[in-house]
């Protein structure tokens, strides 16, 4: 095996390493952890999926920081997030819910270089299937694509961007009280 | 139980503050309301902003039916029930689109909304096989899409009825119309001049579907319910709270209509500016402006504000901080789909749009820090009530019973203070009206 080969192995080792540690720290709600994870200039964006014409697939997701979308945040507004599920009277997270994130076809589809080679950003490809099940009997099932934009800062992993197109076009769920 | 027709209206007894569960989880009442109430009343379809273009079209909903809220070629909005004469395909399964002809895909029948080529729209156009299958024996005019009769565009929210018979939509809004005004005009107090950003909200809820009109018709009860968000601050000025402060907001009800809302009485001064949006220095700027403009626009005239409302049946809207329109649309006795709709003036600067919307979206819907509470609160009382034994136990209206004044200058309304069940009290008389089977000419005396 080559240099160039190993190298980008082992990178994905590391990213993929990152993205099931991301979820480890979702689904022990250790919300606070997850948060500095995220880099100061975040955006986290979760667009609605609509039913198009064939020849309008351009139109099928609603338009960043144009339209309406599910989620639409910044550091600042996923901050109060998790500061809402701290404060024990979120009552739809009152008991907590229990949730699994399962990330898998995970894909680096871009890697930006530093000046000396190693890898400084990287674009991410992955799919999720996140199973929240709430009190007795309610379970909702979310499943989507994710596009990451990963930042290495300090020699650490962070999440620059993340994009999350969730397979539904009605919401099957009441509401989103997780992150993706 | 068994509710037998004549006694729908019984399980409401508003005098004494009191509703039967069965409201909220009988099945058959359930279809009764479907019957008697959301083919009969003025229901919110879309907004003319979802279809700017000729042949444009939108599939919305009327209670249990799937509809297309088309433009035709000269400009006219029509609703049209969504389902092919021949097999009751169903036409439109985009959310949204543009077509000249309406076109099915199971058997090929086409429709147009063309008012040059037909005469009718929605009239059949196309039938594959005409001359040869059919021998040219079918009557096209008799098989035309099923056109709702009553269609308005008010202010660019559209609405309408399948009843024939249906009073005129302002009759049916009567001085209500001044607080959905409050939301629809544009914050200089210039008619109109309102749009919805792109994207309509859709999601599932486990609920009756009245707990959300119940709930945005004024219950400022519920304060309890946002406690978390409050707690965290995601107003858009600085510090606690989810949205900056009102002033002298009351609890207004419309006893004949069924509509109400939480807002301030009519004035003809407009109060001195108070920063609204202050995290965001040029939206805060915008407000300022169109504060003074306002104050230049309205002079003396009567103005009301409008925190929250609803319009009997399934609409409410939130006419400040957030500014959105939302629709419960009913799925069966135990689960709704909700929709919303934001709006925004369509000539206001991007900043203001991106900051008003950002801040709408962490509010409100699915998502929104404090919309995903009300959610868990209306799908277990909904839960709660269903068991055999618990659905025996009325609920309680009973805040503020014998307390509601008349409201001087405003046709048929009262007021019951900040915090009061006075709304729920009028919405589910209404209710009970509407399932009596009365005539308009009881539901809207003239």
């Amino acid at each position: 095996m080559d240099d160039t080969a190993l190298k980008a192995l082992l990178l994905h080792r590391e990213v993929e390493d990152f993205l099931l540690m991301e979820a480890d720290l979702l689904d022990d709600r250790r919300f606070a952890d997850w948060l500095a994870l995220c880099t100061d200039d975040i955006r986290y964006w979760m667009p609605m999926a609509r039913n198009v014409q064939f020849n309008k697939t351009a139109q099928e997701y609603t338009r960043e920081q144009m339209d309406t979308c599910w989620i639409d945040e910044g550091k600042e507004t996923l901050t109060q997030r998790v500061k809402q599920l701290a404060t024990g009277i979120h009552w739809a997270e009152e008991p907590q819910s229990r949730v699994s994130h399962l990330i898998t076809n995970i894909r680096i589809t871009e890697v930006t270089p530093d000046a000396a080679g190693n890898a400084a950003e990287v674009q991410v490809r992955s799919r999720f299937l996140v199973y929240r099940n709430r009190l007795h009997d309610e379970v909702d099932i979310y499943v989507g694509k994710r596009r990451d934009t990963l930042r290495k800062l300090d020699g650490a992993w962070k999440i620059a961007r993340r994009e999350i197109f969730l397979d539904q076009n009605v919401l099957l769920a009441k509401n989103i009280t997780t992150f993706f | 139980m068994k509710a037998q027709p004549e006694s729908y209206s019984s399980l409401v007894d508003a005098d004494q503050g009191i509703v039967s569960r069965e409201v909220f989880v009988n099945q058959e009442v359930f279809e009764q309301e479907i019957a008697r109430i959301f083919a009969r009343a003025w229901l919110f379809v879309g907004h003319e902003s979802l279809i700017p273009n000729p042949d444009d079209y939108f599939v919305s909903r009327m209670g249990m039916d799937s509809v297309i809220l088309t433009r035709d070629r000269q400009g006219n909005i029509h609703v049209l029930l969504n389902s092919c004469m021949h097999r009751g395909m169903k036409l439109c399964r985009h959310d949204q689109g543009n077509a000249r002809a309406l076109t099915c895909p199971y058997h090929g029948w086409s429709y147009s909304t063309d008012g040059q080529l037909v005469e009718t729209p929605g009239e059949l156009v196309g039938v594959p096989g005409l001359a040869t299958h059919y021998h040219g024996q079918l009557d096209k005019k008799a098989w035309g899409l099923v056109r709702c009769p009553n269609v308005v565009n008010y202010k660019g929210t559209i609405w309408a009825s399948w009843d024939k018979e249906a009073p005129p939509f302002l009759d049916y809004l009567g001085d209500m119309k001044h607080y959905l005004d409050a939301a629809l005009d544009h914050r200089d107090g210039r008619e109109g001049g309102s749009e919805v950003f792109g994207g309509v909200q859709k999601w599932r809820v486990k609920c009756n579907w009245k707990f959300a009109p119940e709930n945005f018709i004024g219950d400022m009860y519920h304060d309890i319910s946002h406690r978390s968000v409050d707690l965290v601050g995601i107003g858009p000025s600085v510090g606690k709270g989810r949205r900056d402060a009102s002033r002298r907001r009351m609890t207004i009800g419309f006893p004949g209509l069924g509509h109400g809302l939480l807002g301030q009485l009519p004035h003809t001064a407009e109060d001195d500016y108070v920063p609204l949006y202050t995290k965001h220095p040029e939206v805060e700027a915008y407000f300022r402006e169109i504060h003074a403009a306002r104050v230049r626009n309205l002079g003396d005239r009567m103005r009301v504000q409008t925190s929250v409302g609803t319009i009997f049946p399934n609409m409410s809207f939130h006419g400040r901080q957030p500014r959105t329109i939302a629709v419960f649309h009913p799925i069966s006795p135990t689960e709704m789909e909700m929709w919303r709709f934001y709006l925004v003036d369509k000539d206001a600067p991007q900043a203001v749009k991106d900051a008003t919307r950002h801040y709408y979206l962490r509010y409100s819907g699915p998502a929104g820090m404090t919309e995903s509470d009300d959610l868990e609160n209306w799908s277990y009382a909904t839960e709660a009530s269903k068991a055999p034994l618990a659905r025996q136990y009325a609920y309680n209206y009973q805040m503020g019973l014998g307390h509601a004044q008349p409201i001087e200058g405003l046709r048929g309304a009262v007021q019951s203070g900040d915090v009061s069940e006075e709304n729920q009290r009028i919405f589910y008389s209404r209710w009970a009206d509407f399932m009596a089977g009365k005539s308009w000419a009881d539901l809207i005396p003239g």
